[in-house]
């Protein structure tokens, strides 16, 4: 049997603190892609208490992915936000999940990401990061934005950090390593990095803006 | 001399040039010029004066 919704609030609260909890259950957060960043970066979130995730992604599940994405063996073939959300509903079965089981481009980002406080960029391809970076800055210069951006190989954890490079626009990785110099992803390095952007998240989420 | 990521560089041209000089590819950037984005379609036509201040974030691939 699950708690209460209260009993989780309440838990939540003693564990980070009543103002916290009450800046991040209203929070909303829309995390865009789904992978080894988005799956370990939403677990994040959902265990922390935000109000509201949604959901990006046009991908299955892969068993290449399962090196380092919080899928499990019986997902292979669902898609990821089907997947993604069934797993977040286990761990946070009060937060509010949506999903758009969409590729994302210039068309489609204004519209599906205007009604989020935060927005996350947590794709794996380059050109698909700078063009969704771009076009939020563009279109949407209000958004808090959090993206990800060198965490490939088996180099220290070290060297992931969190930068702020504008105003709205927070960067987390070593910024260097790049899956296509063939370094592979590792799991735990990929989880640094997305830890790195998920708490970035909560310290915007808790009005804490220096990095 | 105009400062690109917090370093002092002298040069002069447009910031497609600017992007061409340094070798970054135009696809995978992002380039925010005195505290204002620059959109991509505005990469030509954009020229940079002395004093100028820009932030240039080259992404790489992996997630």
């Amino acid at each position: 049997m699950i708690p209460s919704r209260d009993d989780m609030y309440e838990a939540l609260a003693e564990r980070h603190g009543v103002d916290f909890q009450k800046k991040v259950s209203s929070a909303s957060v829309v995390v865009c892609g789904i992978g080894g960043l988005g799956s370990n970066i939403s677990i994040a979130l959902a265990r922390a208490g935000v109000g509201k995730i949604h959901i990006i992604d046009f991908d299955r599940v892969d068993i290449s992915n399962l090196n380092r994405q919080q899928y499990f063996p019986e997902q292979l073939g669902m898609y990821k936000t089907d997947a993604l959300r069934e797993t977040l509903s286990h761990i946070a079965p009060y937060c509010e999940i949506t999903a758009d089981c969409v590729k994302l481009d210039e068309n489609n980002i204004p519209e599906l990401l205007k009604d989020c406080d935060i927005i996350c960029e947590a794709f794996d391809n380059a050109e698909e990061k700078a063009v969704l970076v771009n076009c939020v800055l563009e279109k949407l210069p209000e958004k808090y934005l959090v993206s990800g951006s060198g965490m490939t190989g088996i180099d220290s954890a070290n060297t992931i950090k969190t930068r702020r490079v504008m105003k709205n626009f927070y960067i987390c990785g070593d910024g260097e390593s790049d899956i296509a110099d063939g370094t592979g992803l590792y799991s735990s390095r990929v989880m640094v990095c997305a830890g790195h952007q998920a708490h970035m998240i909560l310290r915007i989420i808790s009005g804490k803006y220096d990095v | 001399m105009i400062t690109v990521n917090g370093e002092k560089l002298d040069f002069s041209g447009t910031v497609k040039e600017l992007l061409g000089v340094l070798g970054y590819g135009e696809k995978r950037v992002a380039v925010e010029l005195n505290e204002n984005i620059v959109p991509k379609t505005e990469y030509e036509n954009t020229h940079i004066s002395d004093d100028d201040k820009l932030e240039i974030v080259r992404f790489v691939g992996g997630g």
